[in-house]
């Protein structure tokens, strides 16, 4: 790692104040230190927030919705009695993610910025990183990259998203807290994360210094009828090839109202709001659930190794809805 | 040489694998040594400072000045002479450098030890003072649940918390809550449904 000045931050007035350009704020570091080992990043200051904690570190249900501190870490999230009653598919989404030890140490609101797995990001001796180094090119598009995504790509970058927990936050219609030096504010979480187009390198919408400080989801009391699948070549502790958060609101076996967020197969996180309204109305079936996976992959553009993804994703999706009508709640 | 820690070693008597093999290798080494080696700048980089770092490690308190990069394993290895942690990918991907922080289960190569909250145990920490062995260590050495023995320190502090955390109630799900230790020598049929 390349030396840097490390600052414990008190408050998120204090953090926000020490932060400044190549700054990083460390909270369980399951990102930053590997990447910084990698040299892929390297902050010339660590503000360690991990103090914030006791201001943001509780989860709260009531008749709003759930709210999730972004300093609670996945594994209390995890087993939360109101996340596993209400919001099944947050609660597998961040217990399928990771190991338990990193559970133990990541939290929520580091979790939704993880970087992508691709593995030329991950390796500067590969000079060609758009994501990386602005403008140098992408060595996935011609190399390995059977994990790459086939959705939200763009002819800078094809690397994939690789987090569980985002799907189910903008599967739900999360909104995210986030304070800046003048304060705090509001913004809907699927408008945190950006599509790669011709920036790659700027991943998230949030400015240099701002701090999540927790998730909102709304009160949605169909949300009960949700879950999280995820089709990985292991088991467990491995990212997804193809995942989907779903939510349904079922009437007589009718669809009210679908949510469906797709992981492991995208730039960023992907709700599938195409998907969602070609099943409104219909009953989940093995036909209205394929339709429905078929619309939300229509768009899908694939490189090389990983044309498979889209039969797979479309099958995950199939799944995920059919198990989701057949729950008992 | 191996710079010997500021501070008085937790090791009785003083004599380390580690030393015995260090002194063989540079005494071995001495005729071929080019008289000065050269080393990229990056490598010659100092630390612009040292950083004061309290940790408590197995009810022991102690006071260090590091580089802020140094992560909590390399602080455990390098600096305390606790090498029964070990450094298996150093990326967080393996679990051999499990230890507990505040008695849970965390990555020691992904943990800065500037920034460690709460009271550190390591393998060394599990037997009583006068030797006897935790139930789990003992159970692994029952159930022959180790070749190598590399991974062993992470698995066995990873089993102690799985079991606390109430995550080892069946076979499956021990296989499920101990995913993140992994063992390349594949002992894994004995951990199950043992100890």
């Amino acid at each position: 790692m390349r030396a840097f000045d490390y600052v414990r931050a008190t408050d998120a007035a204090a953090a926000v104040q020490a932060g400044g350009p190549d700054a990083s704020y460390l909270a369980g570091g399951t990102t930053l230190l590997d990447l910084a080992k990698l040299d892929v990043m390297q902050p010339q200051r660590v503000i360690d927030v991990n103090d914030l904690t006791s201001q943001f570190g509780s989860i709260a249900s009531g008749a709003g919705g759930l709210h999730l501190g972004a300093f609670v870490h996945m594994a209390e999230a995890a087993a939360h009695p109101a996340v596993l009653r209400d919001y099944p598919v947050v609660a597998q989404s961040l217990l399928l993610a990771a190991s338990p030890q990193i559970r133990n140490m990541a939290t929520l609101g580091g979790n939704v910025l993880q970087r992508t797995r691709c593995s030329y990001f991950r390796d500067p001796s590969w000079a060609a990183c758009n994501k990386r180094v602005p403008g140098s090119g992408c060595a996935a598009f011609d190399g390995v990259n059977r994990k790459h995504a086939v959705l939200g790509t763009s002819a800078q970058c094809i690397a994939t998203y690789p987090g569980d927990f985002a799907q189910a936050l903008i599967a739900l219609d999360a909104t995210v807290d986030i304070v800046d030096a003048s304060g705090p504010r509001v913004i809907p979480f699927a408008d945190l994360h950006r599509l790669p187009g011709s920036t790659p390198e700027r991943e998230t919408n949030l400015a240099q210094g701002d701090l999540i400080t927790g998730f909102t989801l709304p009160a949605l009391p169909w949300a009960k009828r949700s879950l999280y699948l995820k089709i990985r070549d292991r088991q467990s502790y491995e990212f997804a090839l193809a995942s989907a958060a779903v939510a349904l609101d079922l009437n007589g076996g009718i669809v009210r109202a679908a949510r469906i967020a797709l992981g492991g197969v995208a730039t960023k996180p992907w709700r599938a709001g195409e998907a969602e309204a070609a099943l409104a109305g219909k009953p989940v079936s093995e036909e209205t659930a394929r339709r429905a996976a078929d619309v939300a992959f229509a768009g899908a553009v694939t490189h090389g190794e990983n044309g498979f993804k889209v039969e797979l994703g479309k099958r995950t999706l199939t799944r995920a809805l059919l198990q989701a009508a057949a729950m008992e709640v | 040489m191996i710079p010997l820690p500021k501070h008085s070693s937790p090791q009785a008597c003083g004599v380390t694998r580690r030393r015995i093999l260090g002194a063989a290798a540079v005494s071995s080494a001495l005729p071929f040594a080019p008289v000065q080696a050269k080393v990229p700048a990056s490598a010659r980089q100092a630390p612009r400072w040292t950083q004061a770092v309290d940790l408590t490690v197995n009810g022991r308190a102690y006071q260090l000045d590091i580089d802020p990069r140094t992560t909590l394993l390399d602080t455990l290895r390098e600096h305390l002479d606790l090498t029964g942690s070990k450094k298996g990918c150093d990326h967080g991907q393996c679990g051999a450098c499990t230890v507990l922080v505040g008695g849970k289960r965390v990555l020691s190569c992904l943990t800065l030890a500037a920034a460690v909250r709460g009271e550190v145990t390591t393998i060394e920490g599990l037997a009583q003072a006068e030797g006897t062995l935790h139930p789990m260590q003992q159970a692994f050495i029952d159930q022959d649940a180790f070749q190598c023995g590399y991974c062993t320190p992470g698995q066995i502090l990873s089993a102690v918390a799985c079991v606390k955390e109430g995550h080892a109630e069946s076979d499956d799900e021990i296989r499920e809550y101990m995913s993140g230790n992994l063992c390349r020598c594949a002992a894994y049929p004995p951990h199950p449904g043992r100890g």
